[in-house]
């Protein structure tokens, strides 16, 4: 005769943990119950998940202490593409600086989806932020009239370009500091224009995944419209980012999680993450180093900058 | 013995030493006019300079007889007139026989009932574990403190630790076999990891220090800094804890405050007696001592 129960219960981790508790009568024998950790999940997200409103608040004290108190400056320029970085760029520098304080640019060129155009508006009126809009259509093509076989990639690096012209020469005319709006996942693939986009002096996104900067832009209110729209680049008509890289930013985010931490690529295979996946998201990183740094210099002495004369960027 | 500790958690400017001295003498003056003045006051590690120099250390370190002569100018200043005394602690880049270091001092400044200076260095500690990993490069740029010590004061023997001296449980330990009944915890710790409750190394500072309040019971003061330097940002928490591992004053992660506690020193005693954790770990420090000897002689994968 044998009685069994069936317990059910979450942990506080919330697995669900299920097992059978046998009593067999007249016999010593008895079957503990086995407690086991959870299996891995590579679809789980919890490595990923931030602590919203703390970041926020990190994020704003942040601008705050570098534009205002070691740059001097009072004010902000923002490049405002209508994607969800540029807008939650611009949330955090308002809530940093004040409205009055923030000056939002818009800058289409010719093929810009007019979508783009409205988003950025619904931020700026969201915010309350003024908001400029200055084409690039005939700076760029006051150039590439002299390229005309330049192919989409070389298009999209000068119209990057030339935006960074004007959020600069803004800058200087409004005495307002250009703030960066390039995330960790896109910084990482080298997914940007070198000295282009990446290169305004404050970055307040940079060490944010791209999934992360969605759930910081939800927690702090940017449109849902521009949050749950496929990112895009918008420098060719139809372009998204997920489309360019091949891989989802949810299934990218998870694989640098681990891969920045030192895990092998053998070792997220075994853990169940996709072979091409991981291979894909390694080589972009590892093609893409130079991006993330400054120009190589040749050393010849014992005081080479940033070599052997360290000091650090805020001394 | 009761008496009022007071942990300043500032914000340094940068590489400007002349400026944080000046804010030191605010704390100063500030503390002075309060109704009941602190006896010790904490300041946070490399306070006189911000804590990421790299090669700038060797610009704004002080050698110990310099620091000292300053914040005493700085203290007379901050306190015309006054005969009262006062404990202070710092930290700074320290420039010794043509070596530098990640210091804190322990001083005392005051004056005698007819005005006579009293005032003089207690003990300087050098930072012991000099974290050299991921955003830290201390190694490269300072040479690293040799001995944990423990020293009389006013207010009981004390020892002085900086940072990561604490992040390893032993060092603590040694304080509090030396005597310790304070063990004061300078610190420059950069926030990072977002998804918990709290920023991670706050969290984790909130493990370990009431840990090693509890452990020994001692009284723990922990002086963080606060403020940002190129995108990294101090988290503060500047905390006393007493000898059960409570905390009964803490502040905030980002904003420059004064924490202020009253403490009585019999409490350790009578945490001790009954926890007599520390007599225990007493008792078999000689059979540790050899286990530690046969460790540093290499064959300790045994």
């Amino acid at each position: 005769m044998s009685e069994i129960s069936q317990w059910k219960w979450t942990s506080s981790q919330e697995a669900l943990i299920e097992f059978e508790i046998t009593i067999v009568e007249n016999c010593h024998m008895s079957i503990y119950p086995v407690i086991s950790a959870p299996p891995f999940d590579p679809e789980c997200e919890q490595n990923l998940q931030l602590n919203a409103a703390l970041v926020a608040d990190w994020l704003v004290a942040f601008l705050k202490d570098e534009i205002r108190r070691r740059r001097g400056f009072e004010k902000a320029v923002v490049g405002l593409s209508g994607g969800v970085d540029s807008s939650l760029t611009a949330f955090l520098c308002t809530l940093a600086l004040g409205k009055e304080n923030v000056y939002g640019i818009r800058m289409p060129y010719r093929t810009s989806s007019s979508e783009s155009l409205e988003h950025a508006q619904l931020v700026a009126d969201t915010l309350g932020i003024s908001c400029r809009t200055i084409e690039i259509t005939d700076a760029v093509e006051g150039y590439l009239k002299y390229e005309p076989d330049a192919n989409s990639r070389r298009r999209g690096n000068v119209m990057a370009r030339e935006r960074m012209i004007i959020l600069f020469d803004q800058s200087e005319r409004l005495s307002a500091l250009p703030v960066g709006t390039g995330n960790k996942t896109e910084r990482l693939f080298g997914y940007f224009t070198w000295h282009a986009d990446d290169s305004p002096p404050v970055n307040p996104l940079g060490d944010l995944f791209k999934t992360q900067v969605w759930q910081l832009s939800r927690h702090l209110g940017v449109p849902e419209v521009i949050v749950n729209k496929p990112a895009s680049a918008d420098l060719i008509v139809g372009q998204t980012d997920e489309g360019d890289f091949g891989i989802s930013y949810p299934k990218a985010d998870r694989i640098l999680f681990y891969l920045l931490r030192g895990y092998s690529p053998d070792r997220l295979i075994r853990m169940g993450f996709n072979e091409s996946e991981v291979q894909l998201v390694k080589r972009k990183v590892d093609t893409t180093h130079w991006k993330r740094h400054m120009p190589t210099t040749a050393m010849l002495s014992v005081t080479s900058i940033n070599d052997y004369y360290l000091r650090p960027v805020d001394y | 013995m009761t008496f009022r500790i007071l942990t300043a958690q500032i914000k340094p400017k940068k590489g400007d030493y002349r400026h944080n001295l000046c804010k030191i003498g605010d704390v100063i003056s500030q503390a002075a006019s309060m109704e009941s003045p602190p006896d010790v006051i904490v300041f946070p590690e490399t306070v006189l300079s911000g804590y990421f120099l790299e090669g700038g250390v060797r610009e704004v370190a002080k050698t110990r007889e310099e620091l000292f002569k300053d914040i005493e100018r700085v203290y007379l200043d901050a306190t015309p007139g006054e005969t009262g005394k006062l404990d202070l602690i710092t930290g700074f880049y320290e420039l010794d026989d043509g070596k530098y270091y990640n210091s804190a001092m322990y001083l005392s400044l005051g004056k005698g009932k007819t005005g006579e200076n009293q005032s003089g260095i207690v003990h300087v500690h050098r930072k012991f574990f000099l974290p050299t990993y991921g955003v830290f490069d201390e190694k490269r740029f300072v040479a690293r403190g040799r001995t944990i010590r423990t020293f009389e004061t006013r207010f009981g023997r004390v020892a002085v630790l900086i940072c990561e001296d604490v992040w390893h449980s032993i060092t603590a330990s040694i304080a509090a076999l030396k005597g310790a009944q304070i063990i004061y915890i300078l610190s420059a710790s950069p926030g990072r990891e977002f998804s918990g409750e709290q920023v991670g190394n706050i969290a984790k500072w909130a493990k370990l220090l009431p840990a090693i309040a509890e452990e020994h019971s001692v009284f723990v003061v922990y002086s963080g800094l606060v403020g940002f330097e190129g995108g990294k940002g101090f988290t503060g928490s500047s905390c006393i804890i007493d000898p059960w591992g409570k905390t009964i004053a803490i502040g905030p992660a980002m904003d420059e405050c004064l924490v202020v506690a009253d403490i009585d020193l019999d409490d350790v005693a009578i945490v001790r007696a009954g926890s007599p954790l520390l007599t225990d770990l007493e008792a078999n420090v000689g059979d540790l001592a050899m286990e530690m000897d046969f460790i540093a002689r290499g064959p300790h994968r045994i």
